[in-house]
This record gives C-alpha cells, sequence and structure tokens, in this order.
C-alpha cells in the first residue's frame, strides 16, 4: 500500500503572530513555522502503518512556496520516504490546492491520502473532502483511529456527542483529528538519511492545473483588548445588570 | 516584525540537527530539569530519549554504528540541550569518552566496545583522571598499575569521577612507570578501559558526592583491582598524550554547552525585561539594565567563533590546543557574565526556582572550574602559547 501525505507549512503554532501595519493581513516576516500539527498527526500515522508492514511506501506532498521544502525534509526526518514539492505562491486556496493533490494522485496511484483535519492558519476544514469529491473515493474525516483490512479501512470519528465508525472501501482520502497519535521527534540518523531522500518539484502549471484565486482578504484585525470584569455585590445586582446592560435575558 | 532571536547564530551549524533536538527537548520543560534538581537524581528520561535518537552516538563512525559526525555536530547538539534550559552533563561524556578508545584503542577492542556504545547500551561516561591530590596537576597522580603476569593490579583514588554510577564502563589515568624514572616528564601514565559491571564490590567502590549542582559525581576507590593486559588502551605510558587530544574535543563540547546556558540567560533576560514594568517603564528601557544584557549577548556571540573555530580545526585534525582552550576560557566566562546580568535583571524573582534561573546560574558556574579550570588555561596560554616564562 502507497500512503501519499499532504504537509502544510504553517506559523508555529507556539508563535504569536501579528497584524500587518496596513491591516492588510497577518505578519509573516520572519516568523518561525513548522509543519501543521494536523499533518504531522497524519504522517506520524501512515510512518506507523509501514511499520506495521501495512504500507510500503509513505510519500509527502507540499504546495507552497519554495521555503516548504523544509516542511517536506521534517517529515523525511521522521521517517517518511520522499517528497514532493508543488511550488505556489502565494500558497492556493483549498480547492486549489486539492486540484493539485488529485494530480498527483492520477501521478502516484496512492491507495490512502491521508491529511490533517485542517490546517491552524486558515482553519479551513476542505481540503480532504474537496480531494476526496474530486478523485471520487471515500473518505473518512476526524479520524482518532484507524484499523487497515484486505479491502477496507475500519476508521473511528470524533462526532458531536460521541464515537462514530466507519467502514471505508479503498482507495480512500483520510484526515487525522488530534488524538489520533501523538507524533515522534526525528531521531538522528533519520535526521541525517533525510537530507539525500529525494524530492521531486513540480509546478501547478506542470500539472495542468489552473490555481486562481476566487477570494479576495479584504481586512485584518487584532481581536478587540478584552476589558477588565467588574465585581457585583448581589445576585440581584447581576441579574439586573445582565438584563439592563448585557441585555442578555 | 517578529524579534530575531538571540537563541541561534546568524548562520547555525547543521540546522536540521539543532532543530530535532529542540523538538526532543521541548517535550522537557524547565519543570522536569528543576524536579530533577531537587531531588539530585539523574535525568533518567532526557538521557534516555537522546540515546533512542541516537544523538549520542553521532561521533561514532558508521562502521561502528554511529552516525559518523564531525565534532560542530556534537557541538551543535549540546548548545541546543543548554540552550533549551536543560543541561548535557548527565551523558555528554558518552558522546565524547570513547574517542581515546577509537583513536588509540586496538581493533579489537573497537570491536567489541563501540557498536554497544553506539546503541546506547553500554555507557562509556566514567573519565577517572582527576584525584584528591592532583587536579590541576595531573602528572602527579598517585594511582598506579603494576603489571603481574597477564593482568594489571591497579591501587589508588579518583575523585570527582562523574557519572561513575551511570556507566559500565569507565576510562582511567593510572601511573605505570614513577616518575623519577621516566625520560620525558609526560610518560609513564597509562589509560585503562574498566569493566564496572565485573568490579563493583571486586576491586572497586563508588562514593557519591553531593554539590551545589545535579552532577552525578562520585569518589571511586580502586584497591587491588586485577585487569587482564587487553584493558589497556593504545601503549604503556603513553596515556596523557592520549587523553590530551580527547581533552580538546571535550573542551570544545563543554564551550559549546556554555554558548547554549549564555543564549538561554540572554533570551531569558531581554524578555522579562521587556515585560517587567517598575516605576511605570519596562524595565529594559532603562540602560542599567538594557546595557549589561546587550554587552552579555556580544560577549557569548564572540565566544562562540573561537568555539566553531576550535571545533574546525579538531575537525581537520590541525593542532588545536590553543583554539580549545580559549574557546572554553571565553564560553564559560560570557555565559557567567551572561548568567550573573539575568540574575540580576530578574531581581528577586531570579532566586525563586520556578524561574529556571537560579539552577542554570548554579550549573554555569562549574565551567569555570572544570573540566580544567581557568587559571590553567590562562598558564598554557602565558607560557606555551605567548612563550613567558613557565608560569608557576
Ligand atoms: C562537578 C564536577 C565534575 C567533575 N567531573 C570530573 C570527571 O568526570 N573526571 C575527572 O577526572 N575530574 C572531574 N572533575 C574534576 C575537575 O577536573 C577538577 O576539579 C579541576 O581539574 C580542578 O582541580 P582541583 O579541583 O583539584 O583544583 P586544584 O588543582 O586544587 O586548583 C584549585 C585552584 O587553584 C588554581 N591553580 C592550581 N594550580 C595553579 C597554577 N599552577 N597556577 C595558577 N592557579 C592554579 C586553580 O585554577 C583553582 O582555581 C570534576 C569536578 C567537578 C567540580
Ligand atoms: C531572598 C529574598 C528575601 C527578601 N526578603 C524581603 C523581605 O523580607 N521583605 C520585603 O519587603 N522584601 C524582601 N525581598 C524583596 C527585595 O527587596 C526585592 O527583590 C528587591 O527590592 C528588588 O525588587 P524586585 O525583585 O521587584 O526587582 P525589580 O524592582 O523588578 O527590579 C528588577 C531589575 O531592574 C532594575 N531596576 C528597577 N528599576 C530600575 C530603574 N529605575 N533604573 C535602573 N534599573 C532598575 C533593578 O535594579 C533590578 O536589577 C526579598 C528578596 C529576596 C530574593
Amino acid at each position: 500500500m502507497k500512503i501519499l501525505c499532504p504537509v502544510k507549512r504553517v506559523l508555529d503554532p507556539y508563535v504569536k503572530v501579528r497584524v500587518k501595519q496596513d491591516n492588510s493581513d497577518v505578519d509573516l516576516a520572519n516568523a518561525k513555522m513548522a509543519m501543521n500539527p494536523f499533518c504531522e498527526i497524519a504522517v506520524e500515522q501512515a510512518i506507523r502503518l509501514k511499520e506495521q508492514g501495512h504500507a510500503s511506501e509513505v510519500v509527502l506532498v507540499a504546495v507552497g512556496p519554495q521555503q516548504s521544502q523544509e516542511t517536506l525534509r521534517t517529515g523525511l526526518a521522521m521517517g517518511a520516504d520522499r517528497g514532493i514539492l508543488v511550488k505556489a505562491e502565494p500558497a492556493p486556496e483549498p480547492l486549489g490546492v486539492a486540484k493539485i493533490l488529485k494530480a498527483i494522485c492520477d501521478k502516484e496511484s496512492p491507495d490512502l491520502v491521508f491529511a490533517g483535519k485542517q490546517a491552524v492558519d486558515g482553519d479551513n476544514n476542505q481540503t480532504g473532502q474537496m480531494l476526496s469529491a474530486l478523485l471520487g473515493w471515500a473518505q473518512g474525516t476526524f479520524v482518532s483511529k484507524v484499523e487497515v483490512h484486505d479491502d477496507h479501512f475500519l476508521v473511528t470519528r470524533e462526532i458531536d456527542g460521541g464515537l462514530e465508525q466507519l467502514k471505508i472501501g479503498r482507495p480512500a482520502v483520510l484526515t487525522a483529528d488530534l488524538r489520533l497519535c501523538e507524533p515522534r521527534y526525528a531521531s538522528l540518523p533519520n535526521i541525517m538519511k533525510a537530507k539525500k531522500k529525494p524530492i521531486d518539484n513540480y509546478t501547478p502549471e506542470d500539472l495542468g492545473v489552473e490555481v486562481g484565486h476566487r477570494l479576495t482578504l479584504q481586512k485584518v484585525e487584532e481581536p478587540p483588548a478584552r476589558q477588565a470584569g467588574i465585581k457585583v455585590d448581589s445576585v440581584g445586582e447581576l441579574v439586573d445588570k445582565l438584563h439592563d446592560e448585557a441585555k442578555v435575558i | 516584525m517578529a524579534l530575531p532571536s538571540p537563541l541561534d547564530a546568524d548562520a547555525p551549524t547543521w540546522p536540521e540537527i539543532r532543530q530535532g533536538v529542540r523538538d526532543l527537548c521541548a517535550r522537557l520543560p524547565g519543570s522536569y530539569w528543576r524536579d530533577k534538581d531537587r531531588e539530585r537524581a539523574y535525568p533518567k528520561e532526557f538521557v534516555d530519549a537522546l540515546t533512542e535518537a541516537g544523538y549520542l552516538a553521532c561521533l561514532i563512525p558508521e562502521a561502528y554504528g554511529g552516525s559518523g559526525l564531525p565534532l560542530s555536530a556534537a557541538a551543535a547538539i549540546l548548545e541546543e540541550v543548554h540552550k533549551s534550559g536543560g543541561n548535557g552533563a548527565a551523558c555528554h561524556a558518552q558522546m565524547y569518552t570513547m574517542g581515546t578508545l577509537l583513536r588509540h584503542g586496538s581493533e579489537d577492542q573497537r570491536r567489541a566496545y563501540l557498536p554497544g556504545i553506539a546503541r546506547g547500551e553500554l555507557r562509556l561516561q566514567a573519565f577517572g583522571v582527576s584525584e584528591p591530590d592532583a587536579g590541576s596537576d595531573t602528572l602527579s597522580i598517585k594511582t598506579t598499575a603494576v603489571r603481574d603476569g597477564d593482568d594489571y593490579v591497579i591501587q589508588g583514588q579518583k575523585i570527582w569521577t562523574s557519572r561513575a554510577e551511570h556507566s559500565d564502563l569507565m576510562l582511567l589515568l593510572a601511573r605505570t612507570t614513577p616518575k623519577d624514572r621516566v625520560e620525558k616528564r609526560s610518560r609513564g601514565l597509562s589509560v585503562f578501559l574498566i569493566d564496572l559491571r565485573q568490579h563493583i564490590g571486586r576491586g572497586v567502590e563508588i562514593q557519591p558526592i553531593r554539590t551545589m549542582i545535579n552532577h552525578a559525581t562520585t569518589q571511586v576507590f580502586l584497591d587491588d583491582l586485577r585487569v587482564p593486559v587487553s584493558a589497556l588502551v593504545g601503549e604503556p605510558d603513553r596515556g596523557f598524550a592520549y587523553i590530551l587530544d580527547g581533552m580538546n574535543a571535550e573542551r570544545v563540547l563543554i564551550a559549546a554547552e556554555c554558548i547554549g546556558d549564555g543564549r538561554w540567560f540572554v533570551d531569558q533576560a531581554r524578555r522579562y525585561a521587556s515585560d517587567r514594568t517598575v516605576f511605570d517603564s519596562p524595565i529594559g528601557a532603562k540602560q542599567g539594565v538594557q546595557f549589561p544584557i546587550a554587552r552579555a549577548y556580544a560577549q557569548v556571540e564572540a565566544a562562540d567563533l573561537m568555539v566553531q573555530q576550535a571545533a574546525q580545526r579538531f575537525e581537520r585534525g590541525q593542532p588545536c590546543g590553543k583554539t580549545a582552550n580559549m574557546a572554553k576560557l571565553l564560553a564559560s566566562e560570557a555565559a557567567w557574565q551572561a548568567g550573573d546580568t539575568c540574575l540580576q535583571t530578574f531581581g528577586g524573582y531570579g532566586f525563586a526556582e520556578d524561574y529556571d534561573v537560579e539552577r542554570k546560574f548554579r550549573e554555569t558556574r562549574l565551567y569555570q572550574v572544570a573540566p580544567v579550570s581557568t587559571n590553567l588555561i590562562l598558564a598554557y596560554l602565558g607560557e606555551h602559547v605567548l612563550g613567558m616564562p613557565r608560569s608557576t
């Protein structure tokens, strides 16, 4: 089984981001970037499936600027086999990414695409679903557990109010949720090996994909600073304030 | 714009390895080190993680199961550990003690030990040189090894033998020819590889020493310890020369740890100074606070250049005694300055354990004393580099 894992380069989730002076976007100049944590979880799961003998190859795909190569190297150091960089700047919207991934799937014919459920930058939560529609493959989103069987995957999904189990035919697109597994840290031998693993380069044009932007970003603002709270002396006063000032009751 | 991080050199060596070590250390926060420090406990989880990830085998050639990387890679690893707020002393010697075996041991010894050391199953991270009456003056050690048939019989006492309780093997320096019968002053000492697993309670007794830092250091008593001739590393009487080139590697790596400490202190200080408001403005705006931090930064960066230079010379096989010693001198002092500045910047809070500043401050103080004390480096520079009269 061949597994394809899309990996996205995003702002390091532990870094506090600032809004640009002209409110046109967030300021990513010199900011520390990292692999999207949900992609990292999917890569970890794919590597585990390989270690358990279910998969023979784990291929990473990054769509984005040239520096996304670092994100690929991070995944290769975890144990993935090779990488594909589709250079596209600015990064395409989810549909554009899904179209690019569809083209890569046509070339690579994976048995499973394992993506993150969403990227922590735009929180779009769309790419996996769109890819499954474009490919006409089954989808299992928000996966917190996966079992591989001969002709299907058995996945557990986290849904409102509980867990849902789905039997999904192969090939399929799965997207990883937080509790699926904990990503490993890379070992020194794997970091060194990762430098020698191949990365193929494409552009959307090479793949015959049109990635025009359909959305325009109007304005980005800092959330308003939180006002200090007040203390009330009695329940009566609280009810009055909720009614008269906050107007919530 | 995000602040450029003083945690990084302008062009850091081995960026991927550094990132890997940072990711690993991020799972061991300050509270982990604080708890170990309070209990004077061996940081086993940290040592296991570094071992499993292969970092401690970075200098062992690939033929023996390591990664075969140059010294600058090991320096980058240890710098990152210290820069993250941790401390490499629990296991840094597992990286470099094997160097003596690698460079001067027989092929049989290398095959017998290096693969196990590379896997981490065999711990060779104790090095017995210092004695109660011979710290700086190594040539005056009193521990003797006397040939008796196919054995050597070893008698004596070592002190400050760090990590002996956490080692399977110990490298030991002992006198094989009395001082008054050697043709050259530096001859007459030999290096032995002692298998502690066989000899604890049978010729070797280890007693821990409590110190101001969490450093698993000990006294080792050697009483009629009988080892086979095959325990000898290299030729008899040449041991001092063997350990000297190992010491250059050690100095570079300790210096890299100091650079990591220095960068951690500067980063903590600048953050605290930017946030802490006293008399209605951040203390970092006051030049009395700001300038010492800026100066500490400049000194750490300058020392790092010497560390990089020394590592490079070592890797190229060029003489590096001078640069390795200067690197250790400058880096240990820069780290101490940065630590003192950081503590001062934190005011009373620097003394509270929760900020880790007082712990790092205690820890970094060691490096002006061990593995070689500052005066001995200055004496070496004065006498052997600058050609002044013999320093006494
Ligand atoms: C925590 C810790 C861990 C250690 N780990 C190890 C280890 O694993 N293995 C090991 O073998 N050793 C170890 N050591 C020992 C360390 O290498 C020695 O402490 C160091 O070499 C200094 O020797 P000393 O303590 O005997 O000091 P001394 O030699 O007594 O020196 C005392 C002071 O006198 C100064 N001095 C001495 N001679 C001169 C001179 N000629 N000119 C000017 N000043 C001079 C020194 O600079 C120093 O300031 C460790 C020490 C410590 C504290
Ligand atoms: C062990 C210990 C015992 C103590 N015991 C007592 C006690 O019994 N009772 C009590 O009331 N307090 C006590 N203290 C508190 C002590 O007096 C304060 O820590 C000290 O006054 C410094 O205040 P601070 O810690 O808030 O530092 P800060 O005021 O935050 O100062 C931080 C740094 O900024 C510098 N700085 C501040 N303002 C300026 C400026 N305008 N220009 C230049 N530099 C500036 C300071 O010099 C310092 O280096 C104790 C502290 C400790 C550590």
